[in-house]
C-alpha cells in the first residue's frame, strides 16, 4: 500500500514538472541559432503555419514570434547572472555574428628608435629567466620590479671610490643617478610615442636634447633665444646675410576701448556703407590683370636670370662688401632705408617690379 | 543617418521617423529633402556619412515606378559597401497602435525566421544588415528584467514581414518565465528590390579582424577530435615521503623504531661532513 502511494506521489511530482515545463517549453522541428552576445536567434524551419495563413498572417506571425522568442529567452535565462546593485544582471558571451568593420583596421606603428636599431644590427631578444638568485636575500627575485634581486639603491654600506669627494652622500648619488634614468626612459617612451602619431613635441626652449630638428625649428629656436635678452634683441647682432625675421610682429592690433572717438564713429560709418553698396569691393577685373602681370614678370626675370648669371653675381658682390665694412645696426638701417625708398615709390610700378632686379639697378649707379 | 529623398512622400518619411525613434540615441534624422539617387551617385552619401560620422543610413523616397522606397545601407571607410532596395507593401506606424511603447535606448531582441535567410548571398547580406542596423550597442552585462522589445523578421514568398512586440513575462513554474507578446512598435511588409552588394574582396577588408582582437591561444590547452579538452599541468618536484595517502595501521611506525631511524640519519649526516 505504502509502495503504491509512493509511487503514485513520485509519478504526480513528475507531472507537475511536466506542467511546469510545458508552459515554456517549445517544440520545433529544427534548433534554433543563438547567438547571444547579440540577443539573436535564428529558426531555420520554414514557415509552413504562416504560409498557409491567407492574406492577413498576423495572428499565426504573432505565434511564431511568441515561441522563437520563449526559445532565446529560456537561453538567456540559462546565463549566469550577478546581482549589481538590486537588479539581477546576465553576463553576455561575445558576439559570434561576424559583421563588417565600420572603419579599417588601423596602420601598425612605426617602429622605435631601439626596434630599428636593433632590426639594423640583427639583436634578437634573449629569452630570459623571470627569476634570479639573489644572494643577499638567500632567495629567487625578481629580475626587475619590486624586491629585485640586485637592486644597488637598497644597499646598507657602499664604499666611497677612490677618486670621490669622502664628504659626498653616496646613497643620495645612487638615487639621483635612479631618477634621472627614469625620467630619461620616460622622456624616450614619450617621444617614440609622438613620433607614432606624429604629433608635435613640446621642447625645451626650442632645442632637442639630441639635435634631430628642421631647418624651421632651428630657426624658430633662434629667433626666440634672440629676443631672450634684457633688452629683448634690440642689440644683438646678425649675421651678414641674414634676413630680418618675417611675421614676428604683434598678430593683432585692437584700438583701445575708449579714444578717438571722431576716428571710431568714421570707421563705423564707412563699415556700414561698404555693407550697403552694391558694388563689390574687389574689382575683379584689376585684380586679374595685376596676377597676369606679376606672372609675366616672373617669367621675364627667370628667363634673363638664366642669361644673366654672371653679370648678376658681380653687381652683388661690390655692395656687399662694402656693406661688411660698416657697423652691422647701419647696415641694417641702411638696408631698410633703401627697403622704405623704395615702398614710397609710385605703388604702380614699385609694387609690380621684381624687388631684385630694382636694388641691382640702383647699385650700379 | 535617415535621409529624405527628393520625393518622399508621407508613408516612407513616417518610416523614416519609426525608425528613428526605435534607435533613439544614435540616430540622425535628416529634415531636409535631398535631391539625390543612391544607386546611380553615391558621393552625396558618403558625403554625409562622414559629417556625420555614421556608417549605415536609411534613404526614403517615391516615384512611380518604384513606390515607397527604402534604401538601406552601410559603409566602410566611409564608401558604401552595401546597398539594399526594399519596397513597403505594408505600413502600421507606431502611433496607429495604441500601446504602451518601452523606454528609447533598450538593446532589442532579433529574431530571424524563414530557411530563406541563407539560401541566396542577398538574403545573407540582407540579414547581416540587419543585424547590424538594428542590434544596439554591444554590452557585456545586460539586466535581464531589461528585455522589453524584440523584432521579428520573417522571409516567406519573396516578403519579409518585420514585427516588433512588447515583451510580457509572465510567471511560469520555474525560473524561466513564460513570454507573451504585444505588438507595439511599426510593421513592415517588405520586397526586395534592387541590390548593390560589395563585391568580395571589399568584403574580405571589411570583415578583417586586427590581431589584437582575435581569441588568444591559451597554452596547454589541446582538443581532441571528439570534442574532448586536455590539460597540460607542469607540477613541481614533490617529496614522495610526505605524500598523504591512505594510512594502514598496521603499517605505522612504533615509537621505538622511529628513534633508532633518526639516529641512523643522524650519523649518515656526519660521515658526509
Amino acid at each position: 500500500m505504502e509502495g503504491h502511494s509512493v509511487e503514485e506521489l513520485l509519478a504526480k511530482a513528475e507531472r507537475d514538472e511536466a506542467e511546469k515545463l510545458q508552459r515554456i517549453t517549445v517544440h520545433k522541428e529544427l534548433e534554433l541559432e543563438f547567438d547571444l552576445g547579440n540577443l539573436l536567434a535564428t529558426d531555420r524551419n520554414p514557415p509552413t503555419a504562416v504560409r498557409s495563413a491567407g492574406p492577413t498572417p498576423e495572428a499565426d506571425l504573432r505565434a511564431l514570434a511568441r515561441d522563437n522568442t520563449q526559445l532565446l529567452i529560456n537561453q538567456l535565462w540559462q546565463l549566469p547572472t550577478e546581482r549589481v546593485e538590486e537588479a539581477l544582471v546576465a553576463r553576455l558571451p561575445e558576439p559570434t555574428t561576424r559583421l563588417p568593420r565600420e572603419k579599417p583596421v588601423p596602420r601598425p606603428r612605426p617602429l622605435t628608435r631601439w626596434q630599428q636599431f636593433a632590426r639594423l644590427k640583427g639583436i634578437r631578444p634573449k629569452k630570459k629567466t623571470n627569476l634570479v638568485w639573489d644572494e643577499v636575500s638567500g632567495q629567487w627575485r625578481r629580475r626587475w620590479g619590486y624586491q629585485r634581486a640586485r637592486d644597488d639603491t637598497k644597499e646598507w654600506l657602499i664604499e666611497v671610490p677612490g677618486g670621490a669627494d669622502p664628504m659626498e652622500d653616496q646613497f643620495a648619488k645612487r638615487i639621483q643617478a635612479k631618477k634621472e634614468r627614469v625620467a630619461k626612459n620616460e622622456l624616450n617612451r614619450l617621444r617614440n610615442l609622438a613620433r607614432a602619431h606624429k604629433t608635435q613635441l613640446p621642447s625645451a626652449a626650442g632645442m632637442h636634447p639630441t639635435g634631430h630638428q628642421s631647418k624651421e625649428e632651428l630657426g624658430r629656436a633662434m629667433q626666440v633665444a634672440k629676443v631672450s635678452t634684457a633688452s629683448v634683441g634690440r642689440f644683438q647682432e646678425r649675421l651678414p646675410k641674414e634676413k630680418a625675421p618675417r611675421g614676428s610682429g604683434k598678430k593683432r592690433k585692437f584700438q583701445p576701448l575708449f579714444g578717438d572717438f571722431a576716428a571710431e564713429k568714421k570707421s563705423q560709418l564707412e563699415l556700414l556703407r561698404v555693407m550697403n553698396s552694391k558694388k563689390p569691393q574687389l574689382d575683379v577685373t584689376r585684380a586679374t590683370n595685376k596676377q597676369m602681370r606679376e606672372e609675366d614678370q616672373e617669367e621675364a626675370a627667370k628667363r634673363r636670370k638664366m642669361s644673366q648669371k654672371g653679370k648678376r653675381k658681380r653687381g652683388r658682390q661690390g655692395p656687399g662688401g662694402k656693406r661688411k665694412g660698416g657697423p652691422p645696426s647701419q647696415g641694417g638701417k641702411r638696408k631698410g632705408g633703401l627697403g622704405g625708398k623704395m615702398n614710397s615709390g609710385p605703388p604702380g610700378l614699385g609694387g609690380k617690379r621684381k624687388g631684385r632686379q630694382h636694388q641691382g639697378g640702383k647699385r650700379r649707379k | 543617418m535617415l535621409i529624405k529623398g527628393g520625393n518622399a512622400n508621407l508613408t516612407v518619411t513616417q518610416v523614416l521617423r519609426d525608425v528613428y525613434a526605435l534607435k533613439k540615441p544614435y540616430g540622425v534624422l535628416y529634415k531636409k529633402k535631398n535631391i539625390t539617387r543612391p544607386f546611380e551617385d553615391q558621393t552625396s552619401l558618403e558625403f554625409f556619412s562622414k559629417k556625420s560620422d555614421c556608417s549605415l543610413f536609411m534613404f526614403g523616397s517615391h516615384n512611380k515606378k518604384r513606390p515607397n522606397n527604402l534604401v538601406i545601407g552601410r559603409m566602410y571607410d566611409y564608401h558604401v559597401l552595401d546597398m539594399i532596395e526594399l519596397g513597403i507593401e505594408k505600413f502600421v506606424s507606431l502611433k496607429d497602435i495604441k500601446n504602451s511603447k518601452c523606454p528609447e535606448g533598450t538593446k532589442p531582441m532579433l529574431i530571424f525566421a524563414g530557411d530563406d535567410f541563407d539560401v541566396t548571398e542577398d538574403y545573407r547580406r540582407l540579414k547581416s544588415l540587419l543585424i547590424d542596423f538594428f542590434r544596439g550597442p554591444t554590452v557585456s552585462n545586460i539586466r535581464l528584467a531589461g528585455l522589453e522589445y524584440v523584432l521579428h523578421f520573417t522571409a516567406l514568398n519573396g516578403k519579409i514581414y518585420f514585427r516588433s512586440y512588447k515583451l510580457l513575462l509572465k510567471k511560469s513554474g520555474c525560473r524561466t518565465p513564460r513570454i507573451e507578446l504585444e505588438e507595439m512598435g511599426p510593421s513592415l511588409d517588405l520586397v526586395l528590390r534592387r541590390t548593390h552588394l560589395a563585391s568580395d574582396d571589399l568584403y574580405k577588408l571589411s570583415m578583417k579582424t586586427p590581431k589584437a582582437l582575435k581569441p588568444k591561444k591559451k597554452k596547454n590547452i589541446s582538443h581532441d577530435t571528439f570534442g574532448t579538452t586536455y590539460g597540460r599541468i607542469h607540477m613541481q618536484k614533490q617529496d614522495l615521503s610526505k605524500l598523504q595517502t591512505r594510512k594502514m595501521k598496521g603499517l605505522k611506525k612504533r615509537p621505538a623504531e622511529r628513534i633508532t631511524e633518526d639516529q641512523e640519519k643522524k650519523s649518515k649526516k656526519m660521515k658526509k661532513h
